[in-house]
């Protein structure tokens, strides 16, 4: 069973840009590319947990303010000769609204 | 369906040509997206390094070590790979290739990087057994096996490739003579007091030559067994390697009608005379040069490759080469015009005792050409101010002494890499040693300096080991090294350079990302996290009145505008002017702190205070506070101005002069609130002890009694460069002016991420004297176009934000689950 949960929304997130979903266990960086496509992931690099949220959005793809490492974000895996994965998360928009899938946060 | 590619030759130009096509490919599948591709090679292997034939001859790497792609890699990237089955002919009419084997394969395009065939002179006995040529794992391998059961070994040609020869069959245990038909070893890379103490270091080693000696004829039944000189003389030899040249290997162009000289006569686009067939590598004869180094292949492939992928935008204008010989224990360097033609200029150094010499070639300032040996140190800048055409005027009499002479207190001696351990730290960022960069190398067939980052992560963060990296990247890859590639492109999105960005900026009015884009051909859609940022600068900077700044093109830190730490939150640094504070202001910064429960305060070294800890949403309620205080951002996150450095001033110090303080505060007001570049410091001492330390900022001001001395192009921190003074001038009203039209040059016109000291030392300190001092109107006309883009910039990001701007960057989502 998936539970939908109502995030924010799509209008408020910056095109090529990001926002902070904090829930009880982590915190979801909610990606938006330059075509209105919008990804979730745990925000934390795989390489030193740095907040893929504050990072620059390019195609779809994420780089690490810390580190500068390439985050894939429709896998979550990191891009070029770097090995390492986070994960990422079900979401859709419906009128307008984004919602990411709680169930799989809950067992991630 | 594909188009089908057919490559002829499967060595390192030809490959680097498919690695560069695979690039352009925007599936997921590996390979490329527009081609078929089959790669037909007349050896039984892979694609090795063939530069690295002569370690491996040496007994110092083995052909494990050198292979470039494995028979993985062609699987892999869905490559048909034909080994071990020349190609004999190309029929033009039927666009098909036919091999030895009378396999025929169709192309659509042709590529032929056929590469070279060592030179045999056609003397008698030539082709006696134990002749051999030195040019492929062949060639080693019986060179190796001959150095097991014999003993003399002559190698006829005193070149690179000669000598190297030389020295691997030695290493094998074998003596070696080298015989030479003019006077000097190595004529085409060096002149004479180079060959002469490169020929004496070779002897001491024990190699034997014969110069000026021609050789006349091979003796022997089956095998060779001596070798007959042109005088009469005649040595034993049980082998015999030619290494007088190499030719282009044309034969199979010419058979199918392909127009050639010397080499395969191609375009700026490396098409031959029928644009389906290209040619890159060592086959090739472009604008009447035929390269035999490999740095200009590769450049050559990355055109051919754009072409071939239908985005040709690039052109291949030809090469300037250099040249280090792989001889273990023996640093020799050349590059460019090394002999002095009538109206040059030559600046040398010789010291036979330690072996040391070096000699630079220059007319008007201008480096043509370089020669050393001994310590080769300096090789790769003296190269680069080569290829940048760079006037060295100003540093012309310590330019011998190397770069580390330069103002350059940082690294000196140590940077001698080849002596270093393994387990040396190159990069104290990430803590990569000098054995990972070299592994990464060889493993990965790695070449540039792009590839170690991404591998190692080496130079990738503060970039102060950049230098060393790239001395072992040479000294590991030999000449295949690009030092410095004529324009270095932004970023991976595109081939353009920084200038190119800049000047299609200004002389096209583009005012927009997507215009720059668009205009300049990038790769991607909406660039990446390296060019976002330059761009959306360089933007900022031309058109500061109609560009609205893009946040989500800045990092982190000037999105936010704190400085984020490992730990994800942030801190706080208020600006105080000219390092001055009030107690009011002290109590509000310590009431703040109180508030918001700052874990920890610091005095930074910009004279002003730091407070660490800040979580990103409490950032707004903080700023409000302090700037109600009134307090300002003190931008120490940005790449921006950031302090004014005074000292005590002439108020309280008995050696004071001027109102020094005073014209601290002055110069903060006016450049506060600027981004750059890159970091921006200054400094105003009240006398020339200089207790600011004005002559490590970038904009430093020395006071003295009859005026002020203004200091350009200094920093601290990675590597400290001492300022160059600019000029010293009667009043504060003209120190302010020729500050704010300094600023202004380097903002308008200096590289992202390029600091004031590299970029004065890139233009040179006389071209901006030229603008700045003595060029009024240019002075005014910078001054002003600052105080224009200052009118703008001049807004307290703080007070902006805690009134409400950006909220969503600060404000935290939150659901349950």
């Amino acid at each position: 069973m998936s539970n939908w949960s109502e995030v924010v929304a799509l209008e408020e997130i910056p095109q090529l840009g990001s926002r902070v979903v904090k829930t009880d266990t982590m915190n979801i960086a909610v990606f938006r590319t330059a075509s209105d496509e919008i990804f979730a992931m745990k925000d934390e690099c795989p390489h030193k947990k740095g907040p893929l949220s504050q990072g620059i959005v390019h195609g779809t793809s994420v780089t690490c303010p810390l580190h500068n490492w390439r985050i894939d974000l429709t896998s979550g895996e990191a891009l070029g000769p770097d090995e390492g994965c986070t994960n990422v998360f079900p979401v859709k928009v419906e009128n307008g609204m984004v919602f990411i899938d709680l169930k799989v946060v809950q067992t991630a | 369906m594909k188009d089908k590619l057919v490559l002829v030759g499967n060595g390192m130009a030809g490959m680097r040509a498919l690695e560069e096509l695979f690039k352009h490919n925007t599936t997921d599948d590996k390979g490329s997206d527009q081609y078929d591709v089959t790669v037909i090679g007349a050896e039984p292997h892979p694609n090795y390094n063939r530069i690295m034939l002569s370690p491996v001859l040496a007994g110092e790497q083995i052909i494990d070590d050198i292979i470039l792609n494995s028979r993985e890699w062609y699987e892999e990237n869905n490559i048909e790979l034909i080994t071990g089955d020349a190609a004999v002919e190309i029929s033009r009419v039927k666009k098909s290739v036919i091999t030895e084997s009378g396999k025929e394969f169709p192309y659509d395009r042709l590529l032929i990087a056929t590469g070279s065939n060592p030179f045999i002179i056609p003397i008698p006995g030539a082709d006696k057994e134990g002749v051999l040529g030195f040019r492929d794992i062949h060639d080693v391998d019986v060179m190796v096996q001959a150095a097991k059961d014999h003993k003399k070994a002559v190698v006829i040609g005193g070149g690179l490739l000669g000598l190297e020869a030389a020295n691997g069959l030695m290493k094998q245990g074998m003596d070696v003579t080298v015989v030479h038909l003019l006077d000097s070893l190595m004529e085409r890379q060096l002149d004479k007091p180079a060959s002469s103490l490169l020929k004496s270091s070779l002897e001491e080693r024990g190699m034997t030559f014969l110069m000026e000696t021609s050789t006349a004829e091979i003796l022997g039944d089956k095998r060779v067994t001596s070798v007959k000189f042109a005088d009469g003389s005649e040595i034993d030899a049980d082998l015999v390697v030619m290494a007088v040249g190499i030719r282009p290997n044309l034969e199979l162009a010419k058979k199918a009608g392909i127009h050639c000289e010397r080499g395969i006569v191609v375009n700026d686009t490396m098409q031959t005379f029928d644009p389906v067939i290209y040619s890159v590598g060592e086959c090739v004869q472009h604008r009447n040069e035929c390269y035999g180094l490999v740095a200009p292949l590769f450049e050559q492939a990355k055109v051919a490759a754009n072409h071939l992928a239908h985005v040709g935008s690039t052109r291949y204008i030809g090469s300037m080469t250099s040249t280090k010989l792989k001889v273990t224990g023996i640093d020799l360097f050349s590059a460019g015009e090394f002999n002095e033609q009538e109206g040059d200029e030559v600046l040398q150094i010789q010291d036979v005792a330690s072996g040391v010499y070096k000699k630079l070639v220059l007319k008007d300032n201008v480096i043509k050409g370089a020669v050393m040996f001994g310590d080769t140190m300096d090789g790769t800048w003296y190269f680069s101010l080569m290829r940048d055409a760079t006037n060295i005027a100003d540093f012309r009499k310590t330019i011998l002494f190397g770069q580390h002479d330069l103002g350059d207190a940082g690294h000196g001696e140590s940077t001698m890499v080849m002596s270093l351990p393994d387990d040396a730290e190159i990069c104290g960022c990430n803590g990569v040693t000098k054995g990972d960069i070299v592994q990464a190398i060889s493993k990965n067939g790695i070449f540039t300096l792009d590839e170690v980052r991404a591998h190692t992560k080496a130079s990738s963060s503060c970039g102060s080991c950049t230098g060393l990296v790239e001395s072992i990247l040479a000294s590991t890859v030999g000449e295949g090294y690009d030092a410095t590639p004529s324009k270095k492109a932004v970023c991976k999105c595109t081939d353009h350079c920084h200038d190119d960005v800049i000047n299609a900026i200004k002389e096209h009015e583009l005012k927009t990302m997507p215009a720059v884009r668009e205009f300049l051909e990038w790769k991607t859609p909406d660039g990446c996290a390296a060019c976002r940022p330059a761009l959306n600068y360089y933007l900022m900077a031309h058109w500061p009145e109609d560009y609205k700044d893009d946040l989500q093109s800045r990092f982190i830190n000037e999105r936010a505008h704190g400085n984020i730490q490992k730990d994800g939150t942030y801190s706080v640094v208020p600006r105080m002017f000219g390092g001055l504070v009030k107690p009011d202001e002290l109590r509000a910064i310590a009431d703040v702190c109180d508030k918001f429960d700052v874990p920890e305060m610091k005095v930074t070294g910009g004279q002003r205070i730091d407070m660490f800890g800040i979580k990103k949403e409490d950032l707004p309620a903080m700023w409000k506070d302090l700037s109600d205080a009134g307090f300002v951002s003190g931008h120490a996150y940005g790449k921006a101005m950031r302090t004014v450095k005074t000292c005590a001033g002439k108020t309280w110090c008995r050696f004071g002069t001027q109102n020094s303080t005073g014209l601290g505060v002055k110069l903060e007001e006016l450049t506060w609130g600027s981004y750059m570049q890159h970091k921006y410091k200054l400094a105003v001492s009240g006398c020339p002890r200089n207790c600011a330390e004005a002559t490590i900022k970038d904009f430093g001001v020395v006071c003295v009694d009859s005026g002020y001395e203004l200091h350009i192009g200094g920093n601290g921190g990675i590597k400290v460069r001492v300022t160059d003074l600019l000029c010293k001038v009667e009043t504060e009203e003209e120190v302010i002016e020729y500050c704010a039209a300094f600023t202004q040059k380097y903002r308008e016109e200096a590289h992202y991420l390029e600091r004031t000291a590299p970029w004065v030392e890139r233009v040179g300190l006389t071209y901006i004297k030229d603008c700045i001092v003595d060029d009024e109107k240019e002075r005014l006309a910078l001054a002003e176009r600052f105080k224009i883009s200052q009118k703008i910039s001049q807004v307290d990001p703080w007070k902006a934000r805690a009134e409400g701007q950006d909220a969503h960057e600060f404000t935290q989502l939150k659901i349950a689950g």
